[in-house]
């Protein structure tokens, strides 16, 4: 559906140019919820503008169902723009238009006659929840009344994809929850494949069933979220997934592992086993459950006792009971 | 108080000063919008980048802007005399006043231009907007309330420089005070004129400020 391949952004500023996308290349299918996630600075949002050129990639191929946008004329690229909408952190609704005529802007530029555009924008609102509100301003909604009005409009021009720019990002936690359910719901009635740009793993988790991890404009890992969750191989990775992972860095003392509960062992007690049949105290350091696809995911820190008799009894315990484990590496300062 | 016939000169000279700033402001709208809108979208960060243009007519109004109105007026007369075939009375004083607003306003327009958000600019593109689009349909209306504003500055300000108009036989409150307040010594009339172009000036910006603000609908709750 939509593919990168080796694209290079290059900023050049007065203080020397800037490589905000290193040679990246994605692959999203269609019907995918794709995650590309990354801490502020790595490249995510420069990366999702060069998903529909509004930032033009200085090196590599942008593929569109099999076309480079990067050949295309001006007009062919305008026209193939309504097909990949795009929501934004800061809504980016025009202010002197209400929702509804919000709604009918991709509209109006698609030429659509004024009677049709308005009938399609109050569906287009029904589905979002919205149809009490069509007459309000974008002043008299509320932060996730406005990303619903953003939703619709990015809708109206049937779009195959969706591009969200840290579109919860400005949003509380019980709206951004709303928000993300909206979109599932919409790449599942809809069919549209929806791109999410995000700094939080919790918006990937909920939504996502691929991601992409961005580290200063490079992709350190990508594949199903599932995967990326249980074995992540990279440092940004297992920091966006257990922020803990620091603290590891910092604590004195014995080997520090990363122990992975599947769906099952999640609900047994496994560190009280685990201290019980070793007849050893492990210190925990971090951990984090998350409902991933509907099935528990739990992650801890412990520190492995610093007797190394000990610790191999406690490896040896969980790798006879097949829970993965990966030893977090010190670097020692 | 006033002879009749004074109070007859003012009246004529209160429509003959609306007439000349209601007509330059008008037309210098007419040349100072696509002007502001080339200023803005041409420039560095604009949806039409473009160096030269945008230097070239850059100059072109920081020249203008920076010659004193009086000395315009009398710089350009053989070109108010190809344009209207006079150069006194109300309609020759409609030149200069333009020559001399249309780049003030070109200035105006394009600094509430800049007032819009990027944002709204880059998700019309990301919908497939043409620039032209984006012009009609994003950055004009979205700048509405910022280019009321700038309208009651404008015409208020072409208000002023009409009255010195007066001084070339431009006609008008300005050409009142100058003849018989001035010239004559009548400092009741001047100061008569005086007060009827505070009082014009004053309808002028509050109407326009009002609009402005009743129109945006930013601040509707």
């Amino acid at each position: 559906m939509l593919e990168l391949v080796n694209v290079s952004k290059t900023f050049s500023g007065a203080d020397g140019a800037v490589e905000a996308v290193k040679n990246v290349s994605l692959k999203i299918e269609k019907g995918d919820i794709f995650g590309i996630i990354g801490l502020s600075g790595a490249g995510k949002s420069t990366l999702v503008r060069c998903l529909n050129l509004l930032e033009r990639p200085t090196g590599g191929k942008v593929l569109f169902k099999g076309v480079d946008l990067t050949t295309l004329s001006k007009k062919e690229l305008l026209r193939t723009r309504r097909s990949i909408s795009m929501i934004f952190q800061g809504f980016n609704l025009l202010e002197q238009r209400t929702a509804l005529k919000n709604v009918c802007f991709p509209l109006e530029i698609a030429g659509v006659s004024k009677s049709k555009a308005k009938k399609r924008a109050a569906e287009l609102l029904e589905i979002v929840g919205l149809s009490d509100r069509a007459g309000a301003y974008p002043s008299q909604l509320s932060g996730g009344q406005k990303q619903r009005v953003a939703i619709a409009r990015a809708l109206a021009s049937d779009p195959e994809v969706l591009l969200c720019d840290e579109a919860t990002s400005a949003l509380d936690p019980n709206t951004t929850a709303s928000i993300l359910s909206l979109l599932a719901e919409i790449n599942k009635t809809m069919g549209v494949t929806i791109v999410v740009i995000t700094h939080e793993m919790k918006v990937v988790e909920q939504i996502c069933n691929k991601v992409a991890v961005l580290d200063n404009g490079v992709v350190v890992e990508t594949g199903e979220v599932r995967e990326v969750f249980v074995s992540p191989k990279s440092e940004t990775a297992r920091n966006l997934i257990l922020p803990g992972a620091k603290a590891a860095e910092f604590s004195s003392g014995g080997r520090v592992i990363r122990i992975v509960f599947d769906g099952h062992s999640s609900f047994e007690p496994v560190v009280s086993n685990l201290s019980l049949d070793c007849r050893t105290a492990v210190n925990i350091l971090g951990a984090d459950t998350k409902n991933i696809g509907g099935k528990a995911f739990g992650q801890m820190l412990l520190q492995l006792p610093n007797d190394s008799t000990a610790s191999e009894r406690v490896l040896r315990w969980l790798s006879d009971r097949g829970i993965p484990y990966d030893e977090e590496v010190k670097t020692d300062a | 108080m006033l002879s009749s016939g004074m109070i007859n000169e003012l009246i004529k000279g209160i429509f003959e000063t609306l007439y000349m700033t209601v007509t330059s402001t008008a037309i210098a709208y007419v040349f100072g919008i696509p002007m502001g809108i080339v200023l803005y979208i041409t420039d560095k960060n604009g949806i039409c980048r473009n160096r030269p243009v945008n230097m070239i007519l850059g100059f072109i109004v920081n020249v203008l802007r920076s010659v004193p109105f009086l000395i315009l007026l009398v710089a350009i007369l053989p070109f108010t005399r190809l344009v209207v075939g006079t150069t006194i009375g109300s309609t020759a004083a409609i030149v200069p006043l333009v020559v001399a607003a249309a780049p003030f306003v070109a200035r105006m327009v394009e600094s509430s231009l800049k007032e819009v958000s990027g944002g709204l600019i880059e998700a019309a593109q990301s919908m497939g907007a043409s620039p032209m689009q984006i012009i009609m349909k994003v950055l004009l209306p979205e700048a509405r309330p910022s280019l009321l504003v700038g309208f009651a500055i404008a015409i208020t300000t072409i208000l002023g420089y009409s009255a010195m108009a007066g001084f070339v036989g431009g006609g008008g409150l300005g050409a009142i005070a100058i003849n018989y307040g001035y010239y004559r010594y009548n400092n009741r009339v001047m100061l008569i004129t005086v007060l009827l172009l505070v009082i014009i000036v004053q309808i002028l910006q509050e109407v326009g400020m009002r609009v402005a603000t009743r129109t945006d609908n930013r601040i509707k709750n």
